[in-house]
């Protein structure tokens, strides 16, 4: 299946394509089937249009909010501490070699 | 021994009865491990039960009663399967997951386990906490034990079916827009979501590092407090985690004398069903009844609360799933040919639809050129909700309304319409946007189904919100007894089944 490499042009913001599914699951390195991008379309597509109601909303001087607590740079003593031993690291892996996660090659 | 009723017991009283040497630890455990034989095939609350360990573990605080006399030691806990166990399998009802073996024991758990609980298993969730009816996961389906043709609620499905159907003492879940109150209120059970902070997320499987919080499940508003009391507190392991400002009280309110509580009209026109809406009325009767004064107040954003979240969940969702790439732990695709084949059809094989979907939101959401559209505006609509929140509580002490608009809703019956779903937590979702701890109180039955009541609070008032519940929770005198109704054969999940139970003997607790 080709997938875009550049996002789509589009004519409406709302309006998503099944091409900017295939683009974004890539961005997301997710692979989805043909019928599965088609139906996933139509739900985001529907989320999509909920989700505009924000836009009702004049809100260009309100500040964002990322975080709800009041505490900012939280830090921790700047002490060494034993670290996960490596075969507990590397216990759960599907392919190990030389002490090492294993992947394939670059593609 | 005293015949127990797992279905109606208490932690407080089964505390009692340990403390009085009427029953022992290993006798307690055995109470709920036989109850689990005897509905589990119905209910299928849990993906793995630890049986053999409990059992041996029970027996162990008994023998060393002296040493392990803690305020909790010997009562059995369900918990959630997206909290890290050392050497039990973690799966958060993922394929992704489905034979992680977690290296280190998530702080809450951890907490829990040094008091000497007993740990009886890990309980089903939507695979990853996405969901409002715990039919997401990829294990097994799991069924409210009120009716068994309904869906639990979710995601904390598990752990809530696993408490009313008197499979647990009590359970441990998490909420990231409604997922322990929501299914506490279809199950007819308490469940709290503390103030954002108040417990440790350090080992919890992140879902929306922003919204994400650990609570109790239980059947009662004091089992509540007691079990909060061994979750909280400041970690070093979580830098959003802080100290509470006063310690967690037990309560033993039984008036609400002077108590000012807000009842937001935005919250009501949500297409809340009559027999919700009668119940929460009563409900607001006895509120007055009680001493308190019922004032209409408005959160005029909320009707934006929900789009809101739709964005600012899936879009962290997208980042922390990231991790899951069939490299260090987890699922591995068959015969890569390169990397990126590996990391795409690891995830596309790995994840399940809805959290493919909310990864397909967030990655959208957050991709260049959208930013400003959905995650700056999502977070400036968080302030809104704040501010609105801010406003109420310069008049009312605790708001209250229905928890979800519905009652337990029958299995399959919006599976096929994402957004009817995101529809179920539109009640509870502003709590976690705003950092606020609320809980949901069964305040009734609606044709045979719970009905849940939410009171949520300032942040830091989980004292003020549990005394209220408390007398709320003694003037109603709800029965938590369910009656496993309409028992029927249940289809079995395709595919991919790691589900029943299951023990593995290299399963230890700590």
């Amino acid at each position: 299946m080709a997938v875009p490499l550049r996002r789509p042009q589009q004519e409406e913001r709302d309006m998503i394509s099944e091409d900017d599914v295939r683009y974004v699951a890539r961005l997301a390195r997710l692979h989805i089937e043909q019928d599965e991008a088609a139906r996933m379309t139509g739900e985001l597509a529907k989320i999509l249009a909920h989700v505009d109601k924000m836009s009702e909303l004049a809100i260009a001087d309100v500040p964002p909010t990322a975080h709800v607590l009041d505490v900012v740079n939280v830090t921790r003593e700047d002490k060494e501490r034993p670290s996960l031993p490596r075969e507990e690291a590397l216990h759960n892996a599907p392919a190990v070699s030389d002490d090492c996660f294993r992947v394939p090659r670059m593609g | 021994m005293t015949t127990l009723d797992p279905l109606r017991l208490t932690a407080r009283d089964a505390k009692r009865l340990l403390v009085d040497g009427e029953i022992s630890a290993a006798e307690l455990t055995k109470v709920y491990l036989d109850q689990i034989a005897a509905v589990e095939p119905k209910v299928r609350a849990y993906i793995l039960v630890t049986s053999d360990n409990a059992a041996k573990y029970s027996t162990k605080v008994d023998r060393e009663m002296q040493a392990m006399r803690g305020p909790l030691a010997g009562l059995p806990i369900a918990v959630k399967d997206n909290m890290v166990t050392e050497g039990v399998t973690t799966t958060c009802a993922s394929r992704i997951l489905h034979n992680y073996q977690p290296v280190y024991t998530a702080t809450a758990v951890r907490q829990v386990w040094e008091d000497h609980v007993v740990m009886l298993g890990k309980t089903n969730l939507d695979e990853f906490a996405m969901g409002s009816s715990t039919e997401n996961s990829s294990c097994q389906v799991t069924a409210n034990p009120w009716d068994l043709s309904t869906v639990p609620g979710g995601s904390s499905g598990g752990s809530a079916a696993a408490v009313a159907a008197g499979e647990a003492l009590w359970a441990l879940g998490s909420d990231t827009g409604g997922s322990i109150r929501q299914p506490a209120s279809l199950c007819g059970i308490v469940g709290m979501k503390p103030t954002y902070g108040a417990v440790s997320r350090y080992g919890l499987i992140a879902f929306a590092s922003s919204l994400d919080q650990i609570g109790p499940l239980t059947r009662s508003v004091y089992d509540c407090a007691l079990l909060l009391q061994h979750l909280v507190g400041r970690d070093p392991r979580d830098a959003t985690s802080v100290e509470l400002p006063e310690p967690v009280a037990l309560p033993s309110a039984e008036r609400l004398d002077g108590l000012r509580m807000g009842v937001p009209s935005e919250y009501l026109a949500v297409g809340i069903e009559p027999g919700v809406r009668a119940r929460f009325d009563e409900t607001l009767a006895r509120v007055e009844e009680l001493g308190a004064t019922c004032v209409e107040i408005s959160l005029p954003h909320t009707e934006y609360a929900l789009p809101a979240y739709y964005i600012i969940a899936p879009a962290e969702a997208s980042a922390n799933l990231a991790r899951f790439d069939g490299v260090r732990y987890g699922y591995r695709c068959a015969d890569p040919v390169d990397l990126t084949d590996l990391y795409e059809r690891t995830r596309g094989e790995g994840f399940g639809p809805e959290v493919k979907r909310r990864i397909m939101i967030g990655t959208y959401a957050l991709s260049a050129g959208y930013y400003d559209a959905y995650y700056g505006r999502a977070q400036k609509v968080r302030t809104l909700v704040r501010r609105d929140f801010e406003a109420a509580f310069a008049e009312v002490d605790l708001i209250a309304s229905p928890t979800s608009p519905t009652v337990a809703f029958k299995a399959g019956s919006r599976t096929d319409d994402p957004l009817a779903m995101y529809m179920s937590d539109v009640c509870t979702i502003p709590a976690n946007l705003a950092g606020l701890p609320a809980i949901s109180i069964p305040c009734g039955l609606s044709d045979g189904l719970p009905v849940g009541l939410q009171l949520i609070g300032p942040a830091f008032s989980e004292n003020r919100m549990l005394e209220a519940a408390h007398a709320l929770e003694g003037a109603i005198g709800f029965d938590t007894a369910p009656p496993f109704a309409d028992p029927r054969p249940r289809p079995e999940a395709e595919g991919w089944n790691p589900g029943g139970i299951t023990y593995r003997p290299e399963d230890a607790q700590s």
